[in-house]
């Protein structure tokens, strides 16, 4: 069981919801796909044992045998290859990994070399994962295509999102049984669960929504809900106790027991989402 | 001399764009004649390597110079490779960035500025 945690809008609660059902469960296995700046482990504590660099293929260029032709730079889709004065210039950060300079070079001078643009890291038991980026390196979705080729089909698997709705959350929903889509009860929050509903109804993967700092104003979400017969999970109150807890990088989960209960509550309610 | 100016429009009178890989349109002039071609920026809208784009083109149309308002880090390696000076442009017409540029009252410009600035906030 694929579990994918998203929610359109930044700072809704994706890493609260997939760190509190990763503890409810005690069995899991957490991702963490938000490679541009992971923080489920601020939560978790794990001890990370293994780091596995992330590498692309990026052009090169052999100058005995290049003629300064330019197909490469016409076959380029990403712009990242110039030619001026007879001479290649290669920009490795624009370069979408696709390969099509390789093939489209008639000399053959053109050859791929691997560029590291970032790592996965795991603690000793692989219960814990989670993807670097490195820094100005614009490209996330090989560190996700790594984290999910090294996912365990055994246990449940909760995957902590980048927000947004992008090629970066496409990538990490893709494959998954179930997504969780959390939002809170603003119109920015409910503006872009409109637009992770639309993402994961174009996926087609059943799904149903959790709404944090729930409050009287969370009758803009259920009535979108309603209205679109959408699930609600569960609802997490706007409460100061559980935001001071979380400033101490502790989750209700570790505060009281009854959140635990309720989380596998909402697990059961996944599992049974996911037959439907 | 041909040299090439950003622009918001596609004649002499429209007025300079500031930005380099993503104007929206480019002025290719000779300076002695005044003649003058407009060619749109199919670059403008790519999702990424404007700067690299438009450098190519200004290589291969052969210009000596460019006037700009600012130019990424990558067009500028492009820029430098081909050889070409880039200027600090004034917000006014092409037609008077070009006879400031023959006074040579124009600012020379030898770093690039940041990247993105053209994207219109979205960074």
């Amino acid at each position: 069981m694929r579990i994918a945690v998203l929610s359109g809008k930044g700072g809704t609660g994706k890493t609260t919801v997939s760190a509190s059902l990763a503890l409810s469960l005690g069995n899991y296995q957490y991702v963490d796909s938000d490679v541009e700046e992971p923080n489920g482990g601020i939560f978790l504590n794990p001890k990370i044992t293994d780091i596995l660099p992330v590498n692309v293929k990026v052009p090169a260029v052999d100058e005995n045998k290049c003629t300064g032709c330019g197909i490469c730079s016409k076959t380029c889709q990403f712009n990242a290859i110039a030619v001026i004065k007879g001479m290649v210039l290669l920009f490795s950060e624009i370069c979408h990994h696709c390969g099509a300079c390789i093939i489209a070079c008639p000399e053959v001078a053109l050859y791929e070399i691997e560029k590291t643009i970032g790592v996965i890291e795991k603690n000793e038991d692989a219960t814990f994962m989670q993807g670097k980026l490195n820094i100005g390196e614009p490209i996330s979705i090989p560190i996700i295509q790594k984290l999910k080729d090294e996912m365990n089909p055994h246990i449940p698997i909760i995957i902590d999102c980048p927000p947004g709705a992008s090629c970066n959350v496409v990538e990490s929903i893709e494959g998954c049984d179930y997504c969780i889509l959390v939002t809170e009860p603003t119109p920015f929050g409910l503006h872009d669960l409109k637009i992770a509903v639309k993402l994961v109804e174009k996926m087609g993967i059943p799904f149903g929504v959790v709404i944090n700092k729930s409050s009287k104003d969370s009758k803009i979400i259920h009535k979108f809900c309603d209205k679109n017969k959408i699930d609600i999970l569960l609802e997490i109150p706007f409460s100061r106790d559980i935001a001071e807890a979380y400033s101490k990088g502790r989750l209700p989960v570790h505060e009281n027991a009854e959140w635990k209960e309720k989380f596998r509550a909402m697990y059961e309610k996944i599992k049974r989402g996911v037959n439907k | 001399m041909k040299i090439c100016i950003s622009s918001t429009g596609s004649s002499m009178d429209s007025t300079l764009d500031p930005r380099f890989g993503r104007a929206v349109y480019f002025i290719i002039a000779d300076t002695e004649t005044m003649e003058y071609e407009s060619i749109e920026n199919t670059a403008a809208l790519s999702g990424g390597g404007a700067g690299v784009t438009s450098g190519q083109l200004m290589a291969d149309k052969g210009v000596s110079a460019v006037i700009t308002g600012s130019v990424g880090p990558n067009a500028m390696n492009v820029l430098k490779a081909a050889e070409i000076d880039v200027y600090r442009g004034l917000p006014t017409t092409v037609k008077e960035n070009i006879a400031k540029f023959k006074e040579g009252s124009l600012e020379k410009i030898d770093s690039p500025g940041p990247s993105h600035s053209g994207m219109g906030g979205q960074r």
